[in-house]
Order: C-alpha cells, then structure tokens, then sequence
C-alpha cells in the first residue's frame, strides 16, 4: 500500500514541530531560572547561588521582587500572543493585535483618569485600567450589534476602532489637562509599559481571569483552526461558529485587559510574535499557537531581564518589545525568503 | 414519506420580509440518489441548500432530516450525516491541503479532541482518490480553482456524510477533473450517499441526476425523476431561451440556439 508511506512525511514533519516545541519549553525554564539570579544586586550581572542560603536580603529580593516580576512577564508575553493569533485567526485578518476592540486604548484612558484625577497609587491605576479596557470591549460590542453596515466581523471591527479613537481622544485631553511636571510624564511611563510595580498581590489579583484564558485558548488549538473558516462552512462541520468565537474572544480579551492593567501598554508582542510563530510552525494552529505562547513567554522575559538590568535606572518595557520585536521579525522575513520557494 | 432522508415540506424563505425566494417548496430525497437543482442564476439554489444544511431556518414549512426537523441535530451528529462543498470558500492563511482537508474529521472527534494518526490515513486517501496525493503538503491558497474544488470535496469525503450538499461541484474544472467527479460521485452512490447538488451543467446534470428540483423564478419549484422533469418546455420555460433535447451516440444532449 502506498498510503502509510504517503503519512509519514506529515507525521515526520508533525514530530520534528513538536521536538521542536519541547525545546523551546526546555528554553523557557531555562531563561527564566538564569532570569532569577540576574539583577543589579549584589553587582550587575548574575548572582552566585550559593549567596542565596547566607544572605537574607538577596532572599527577600528574589522572592518578593524578581519571581512575580518574571512570572508576569512570562504570562504577559503568553497571553499577548496567545490572544493576538486568537484574534488573528478569528478575523481572519492577519493586522489585527490584541487590544483592537477597544481594549488598549480603554486601559490607557484608565490608567490616565486615575493618574490626573485619583492620586495614581498602583492599586488605583489598575484598577482603573481593568474596569475602562473592559467598557471599552464592552462599547465595542454593543456598537457592533447597533450598526448596520457589512457582516458581523466588520462591525467588530470598525466599533473597535471607533471606541479606541474615543478613549484615545479622552487620553489627549486628559495629558493636556496633567500637571507637566508630575502627572504627564507619569502617563507617559505608564504608556510605554512596564513591570517595576508587580508584587505578588498584583499577579494573583489577575491570575483568576489569565488562567483560564489561556487554557481555553490551548484546549482549543487544533478546534480554532475551524472558526477561521466561513460561518456556513464551521456550521457544516459541526461547530457553532457565534458561540464558539465568543468563548474565544473573551478568554483572548479578559486575560489581556487585566495584564495591561498591570504592566501598561506593551507592544507589539501580540502582532509580532504570533507571526514568528507561524513563520516558524505554518499556519494550522495546534503548534503555532502553543508555539505563539512559548516564543512570547520567552520574548517578553527576556526584554524585561534587559528592562531592568541594563541600565542602572528601568527602560520602559514597551520600548524594548517594540524595538526587538520589529527587529527578529524583519530578519525572519529575509532569511526565510530563500526557503519558502523551493 | 416517513423513510425519506431529507425532506423538505412546504418550505417558504426570502432573506427580507417583502421579498419571498423560496415558495411551497415541498421535495423527499430518495436514499442513495442523486438530486440536481436546476434554475436560472438568484432564484434560490444555493438557499435551499443552506435550508438544507439547517444554516438558515425556513419562514414556514418543515425541512426534516431522518424525519426530524434538522435544526433539532445536535451539532456533531449532524456534521457526521451531512456535509457540504461550497463552490468556493476564501482562506487567508496558508493552511497545507492535508491539513485544511483533516478539517472535516471534526465531527467524528470528541468536543476538544485532535486528528490522529488513522484520520492522517482517512485524509490522504481521500486526497489519493481525488488525484490530489502530490498536493498534500502544498499551500491551500496557490491552489488553483479546480484543485481547490477537489480538494473541498475531499474534505466532505472525509467527514464520511450519508448525505452530501455540492454547489456548482463542476463550476471550475476541466474535462478531466469533471470525468473524475463523475466517477466519484457515481462510486459515492454505489456506496449509499444521497447527494443533493446545484448544476448549471446539463452534461452533468443527464451524467448523474436520478431526480431534478426545478426551481422557477417566483419562487415555485417542480419535483420528480430526471425523465419526467428535465424536459426541452420545462428548461426552456425556466431559462427562458428555446432549448432542444437531442440523442447523440445513444446520449442525450441540450441543445440551444
């Protein structure tokens, strides 16, 4: 019979893809247990282990300082681009990022509001953050169900980019009206993005809506390839395409408003990684999403090990993902222009 | 009545209120036949199989399959009875044949499960018999339009359906490829699948059709086995052009002037 000789070379390539996504597990254990000894303390550079056992304050550090700071960083970047590919495949549209439905632009007026108006303490700020990226979804979606233009994923679409305009509208006039001296360039910070201010009451306020986001997202890897298609046609193969999506929607949005919440406005991880993923993985998603989850956890690790140990003072996160993002990006796209026709 | 797969009982649908498509449409499928809807370009073909497919649900009228209403099905068991081939389907990423055509094992996985090995196998042969094995690992969307047509059918091939749904089956392929899906569906029908197609076709339509849903403009439409049905007045009535049926070689052919 020819057809197993036929099934091999998908199941080989199938193997290799998930040889290939244990290493990057490895690789993300990896980084984040090297990620726990680098700081500034006791010098620039890695800590000798050993010192952990003999000196309490390097313990307390890394203890309340660094691990929730680099676990949220891991699931920032996870979440960013899980929810990215999420969005990516459900719109079929290949631009979209994860904050588009009003999200990003609602959190930042949030964040913005509390800054000028209710002291800015962090737990305020977050909290503002949370309750506007979630108005704004909110907004989205019952302007999308109000207009009456074009199919459903267009609405959606164009309500998203009509309620970001107007929070972001809000958001100028809200840096117009900042005090210059203290309250703007908090903003601003707050905007490029960062993890300075996590401690481990702040991560576990928002690992209830992040945990279960991300897992809805894995158990649906391979299934989410379905939703991508026509309605009628999921519809002939057995899914229930409205419902389905909105599941995935809101275990894509709900984990991403409450992280930006905390972490501020950081880009691109969700449009780049995603992808990277799937430059890497093709585009059928039952590798290239968990792939998504992986590069971004690691991605978004490593720019903060550099947002916080290259300078004596923290580069703002959004900055570096911005930046190393484009960059790893762009040399992807050339270096596998060569591959891709052979 | 009661043993008809699908069933279709005086069935009214329009997209608007004051603009009716369909009419008292009323129709049982045999089991293992093959039915063509022939009519003219927006009288309602592509609806009725929506209809059909429980997408769209009728004004009035009841549309059963295995003698319960179709939109009853639960969403599996459905997707295990019936599939669909759309005439074409628009994919924006760069999906590989195989893996757009394991799409259609969906309905015989559990709710979260994945294709495994034996549902490789299921695909690729259904890849094999519609001549597209060399294709297997090649991008969905530098496919051209007839492989794409192929391809979809094999994807309802392989969720396994006792009833298929085809539209325009024919409308992108070639002499071959359309001698292929002849000998496909004919093979489908040796094995017990009733399908239920769209056709502008005559060829095909004489090749395959053991019954024909003519549909009129107006929204009546006309049910019964090809020789009753696909007459030179019924066809020229419907498209409104004088058409001749003729004999050629023992086969019978449209002719129209």
């Amino acid at each position: 019979m020819r057809i197993p000789d036929q099934a091999s070379p998908a199941l080989l390539k199938s193997r290799r893809h998930r040889r290939f996504l244990r290493l990057a597990i490895l690789l993300l254990v990896v980084v984040a247990g090297i990620s726990v000894l680098l700081g500034r303390y006791p010098a620039p550079g890695l800590m000798n282990p050993e010192q952990l056992s003999r000196d309490e304050l390097a313990w307390r550090l890394v203890i309340y300082l660094r691990l929730p700071r680099l676990l949220t960083a891991i699931l920032l970047g996870m979440t960013l681009s899980a929810a990215g590919a999420v969005f990516q495949l459900l719109f079929s549209n290949p631009l979209v990022e994860p904050g588009f439905l009003g999200v990003s632009q609602g959190a930042a007026f949030g964040a913005a509001l509390s800054i000028v108006f209710l002291g800015g303490s962090a737990i305020a700020t977050q909290s503002a953050a949370a309750f506007f990226a979630l108005a704004g979804l909110g907004f989205s979606y019952f302007l999308a169900r109000r207009l009456r233009y074009g199919g459903w994923i267009l609405r959606l679409v164009l309500a998203g980019i009509a309620v970001s305009a107007l929070f972001s509208a809000g958001l100028g006039m809200l840096k117009y009206m900042a005090d210059p001296l203290r309250q703007l360039p908090e903003i601003t910070f707050w905007l490029l993005g960062g993890l300075a201010s996590v401690t481990w009451p702040r991560l576990l306020a928002v690992l209830p809506v992040v945990l279960p986001g991300l897992l809805v997202i894995f158990l649906y890897r391979w299934r989410i390839n379905l939703l991508s298609l026509n309605d009628e046609i999921a519809f002939s193969l057995g899914a229930a395409p409205g419902r389905e999506r909105w599941l995935l929607i809101l275990a894509a949005v709900l984990p991403t408003a409450a992280l930006i919440s905390l972490a501020g406005m950081v880009g691109w991880v969700g449009l780049i990684v995603p992808h990277i993923a799937r430059r890497l993985f093709g585009a059928e998603a039952r590798l290239s999403l968990p792939a998504a989850m992986l590069f971004g956890g690691i991605f978004t690790l490593l720019c903060d090990d550099l947002a916080r140990t290259l300078l004596a003072g923290e580069i703002p996160l959004g900055i570096l993902t911005s930046l190393f993002g484009a960059v790893i990006f762009l040399g992807l796209m050339m270096f596998q222009k060569a591959k891709a026709q052979p | 009545m009661t043993d008809a797969l699908l069933s279709f009982h005086n069935v009214f649908f329009g997209y608007t209120k004051t603009r009716p498509v369909l009419q008292e449409v009323s129709f049982n499928l045999r089991p293992g036949h093959i039915t063509a809807i022939l009519g003219p370009n927006g009288v309602g073909k592509t609806t009725l199989l929506y209809l059909a497919l429980g997408w769209l649900s009728p004004w009035q009228g009841k549309i059963c399959l295995d003698g319960r209403p179709v939109r009853s099905h639960n969403r599996r068991e459905r997707g295990q009875g019936m599939a669909l081939v759309p005439q074409s389907e628009h994919t924006p990423f760069d999906y590989t044949v195989l893996e757009y055509v394991l799409l259609g094992r969906a309905p015989h996985l559990p709710p979260l499960g994945m294709p495994g090995p034996a549902d490789y196998r299921i695909a690729l042969q259904a890849l094999e018999q519609m001549g597209l094995g060399a294709l297997a690992e090649h991008p969905v969307p530098q496919l051209s339009g007839g492989e794409r047509q192929l391809m979809l059918l094999a994807r309802s091939m392989v969720q396994s359906p006792r009833l298929l749904l085809l539209d325009e089956p024919t409308a992108h392929l070639d002499l071959h490829n359309k001698w292929r899906l002849i000998q496909t569906m004919c093979s489908l029908r040796a094995q017990g699948v009733t399908m239920l197609m769209t056709n502008h076709d005559p060829e095909v339509v004489l090749a395959l059709a053991d019954d024909v849903l003519l549909l009129e403009p107006g929204g009546s439409a006309q049910f019964g086995p090809l020789e009753e049905v696909f007459t030179a007045e019924a066809l020229s009535r419907i498209y409104n052009l004088p058409i001749r049926l003729v004999e050629v070689d023992g086969h019978r052919q449209v002719l129209w002037t």
